[in-house]
């Protein structure tokens, strides 16, 4: 019976258990740890922001430089055209993209394709803010579409990836059943395939708006130098919450600090609550498809 | 006939339908071909557009430029290395701290947690991948930085003080604190790939193992850690294209030092924060096409660690089960 002189080798099992007890132990430091980070960095925006917020901040335009008696409204209405406009291109081309790969192309082209999508989803956003700064900007000057368009880059893969995951997970069953009806290709994608798919696409769109709404690093190089008051003119440069925060947490003013936690409770709060409502979208469609 | 007479009662009707579809079909799949096609040229674009704004310094300073420890908008002489040195350094260090730590959680997450808990704290941890990145920077000055100042770094210093790397005087901004916020970065990107790793281990060899008397940890010594290799492997270096690649926090916490130090308490910079602080109205002739060509050899970078990663992600997860970085990012 050697297994059984293995089990009754008392010392030999105290030591292996207590390792056991010590991965065990740190495993869970570990995940506590993650957590904790969340709750901490969320909890400092939220302590530290909460005082500075009010509705004269939500309504105030940003003063002069330096001035910081004023609010972030314009950042606010900046934020909303610029992440609507890429909103508006991304999501409309994504779909499409996603469609093309699932539909249409040959099975080796849609893998190119996904291949592409995924260089583009790992290009550091800085480098896209280089492209649409040489493409949109450079002769030219800064302006809210050319934020928009940086946005929209650095949400295409995401809304594209995330649609083709969804896409494919439509059982062909719904779709040969409406061809078996002679209902023609496109008809039965209008129809059948992206209505039943539609809570993992807006799952997509949402997740990529979230991913947008707090990005800086394009916003920095081709929409960051603007006029006072709220502007709303997409061809002019325009304010925006995570250009307010930037520049806020550069200031050496601890009333500019101030300024920025509020701003970025703002922020935290609608990315988190999007990210929210996309899960929930997500696991509401993944029951719908039986998935 | 019902089926017939249901869908389409007139001729009339049937012959409109057919036109409208005989447009409809090839009409789709020339506008997905072309949205297609628009991904392929932004990428392409991307890589034309760096090349062409870097070309001056390209022309001036040639592959010099990649060891050249200089930044220099006076004299106009630029170089690569303290950026190159400081985006090795700080993504080391976060790859160090935050893989073992995510293979941590990945184990409390699939082997450990009671099922009631484990859908919320996964949640939790993919949470920290959504907080702006200008937000965990602006908390890397305000809250970290002061702490790293007062309690950490001097802790280290005393304790390993006699390495070169912790000497120095403490300071809040530095190679340190950006290693760290970015650790905070990468840790739930390569949590969530590598969970999904850990959850596609087959039962039966785990439940072989048990059988065999093994403890959970010899379990997952000699089981579910040999067969997510890949796809550990993988996560880490998806990690590693996040934190090579991240411009406005490390560009808040760094402290912006145009040089090379090899204390981790000293300011310094990175290629994407450099580019992220100076881009915008660099006003010497060839400083932007300098700052261009840094984030040409990081755009090199990026690229090349993402291929390998998702090859290896994608070889490592065997068939149907392969799990798509991007969804595990995203979700």
């Amino acid at each position: 019976m050697s297994t059984h002189a293995l089990l009754v080798d008392r010392g030999n099992l105290r030591r292996r258990n207590r390792v056991n007890r010590l991965v065990e132990a740190s495993s869970t430091v570990a995940a506590l740890l993650a957590v904790a980070v969340l709750l901490i960095v969320v909890g400092s925006v939220l302590s530290k922001g909460i005082g500075a917020l009010s509705l004269h901040f939500l309504t105030t335009p940003a003063g002069l430089f330096g001035d910081t008696s004023g609010g972030i409204s314009n950042a606010i209405v900046g934020t909303a055209i610029i992440v609507g406009i890429a909103a508006l291109i991304a999501i409309p081309v994504g779909l499409l993209v996603a469609i093309y790969t699932t539909e249409f192309a040959p099975q080796r082209i849609a893998h190119q394709v996904r291949f592409v999508l995924d260089l583009l989803n790992g290009v550091p956003t800085i480098i896209t803010g280089i492209f649409v700064y040489g493409l949109l900007v450079e002769h030219r000057h800064q302006s809210g579409f050319a934020g928009s368009v940086a946005l929209a880059i650095v949400m295409l893969p995401i809304v594209a990836r995330t649609a083709q995951e969804v896409l494919a997970l439509v059982p062909g069953t719904l779709k040969e059943a409406a061809y078996a009806l002679g209902v023609a290709r496109w008809r039965t994608l209008v129809r059948v395939t992206v209505p039943t798919a539609a809570g993992g696409l807006i799952t997509g769109a949402l997740l990529a708006v979230a991913r947008v709404a707090g990005e800086t690093a394009p916003l920095i190089l081709v929409c960051s130098i603007f006029g006072q008051g709220v502007l709303t003119e997409p061809s002019e440069a325009l304010a925006s919450i995570p250009v307010f925060i930037f520049q806020a947490s550069e200031s050496p003013s601890p009333e500019a600090h101030t300024q920025a936690w509020a701003a970025a409770l703002i922020l935290i709060a609608f990315v988190l609550a999007l990210n929210i409502v996309a899960r929930a979208f997500y696991a509401r469609s993944r029951k719908r498809m039986g998935a | 006939m019902r089926l017939e007479a249901g869908a389409i009662s007139s001729p009339v009707l049937r012959a409109r339908r057919n036109r409208i579809d005989r447009i409809g079909d090839p009409l789709l799949r020339g506008l997905s071909g072309l949205a297609a096609a628009l991904a392929v040229a932004v990428v392409a674009g991307i890589g034309y557009e760096v090349v062409h704004i870097a070309w001056p310094a390209i022309s001036k300073f040639g592959i010099g430029f990649l060891t050249t420890n200089d930044w220099n908008p006076v004299t106009e002489r630029y170089g690569a290395a303290p950026f190159i040195y400081g985006t090795a350094v700080t993504s080391a260090i976060a790859l160090l701290c935050a893989a073992p730590l995510s293979i941590a959680i990945s184990i409390y997450l699939t082997e450990l947690a009671p099922s009631r808990v484990r859908r919320p704290v996964a949640t939790l941890v993919d949470m920290l991948a959504a907080i702006p990145s200008v937000i965990l920077g602006l908390w890397g000055i305000l809250v970290l930085g002061p702490f790293m100042h007062d309690t950490i770094e001097p802790a280290l210093k005393s304790a390993l003080g006699f390495l070169p790397i912790f000497s120095g005087d403490p300071s809040a901004f530095g190679y340190l604190t950006a290693a760290l916020i970015l650790t905070i970065m990468a840790t739930p990107i390569i949590t969530s790939v590598t969970r999904e790793v850990f959850e596609t281990v087959p039962a039966e060899l785990k439940e072989g193992a048990y059988a065999l008397g093994a403890t959970r940890w010899e379990m997952v010594r000699q089981v579910v850690l040999p067969y997510s290799r890949a796809g550990i492997v993988g996560a880490t270096i998806l990690g590693l294209g996040r934190a090579i690649g991240e411009a406005i926090a490390v560009a808040q916490v760094i402290g912006g030092a145009t040089g090379i130090n090899v204390s981790l308490f000293h300011t310094g910079s990175t290629m994407a924060a450099q580019i992220a602080a100076q881009f915008q109205g660099a006003p010497g002739a060839l400083q932007k096409p300098s700052l261009a060509y840094l984030g040409l050899i990081l755009l090199a970078f990026a690229v090349v660690v993402n291929v390998v990663a998702r090859l290896i992600v994608q070889r490592g997860t065997l068939g149907d089960t392969a799990v798509t970085p991007t969804e595990a990012e995203a979700l």
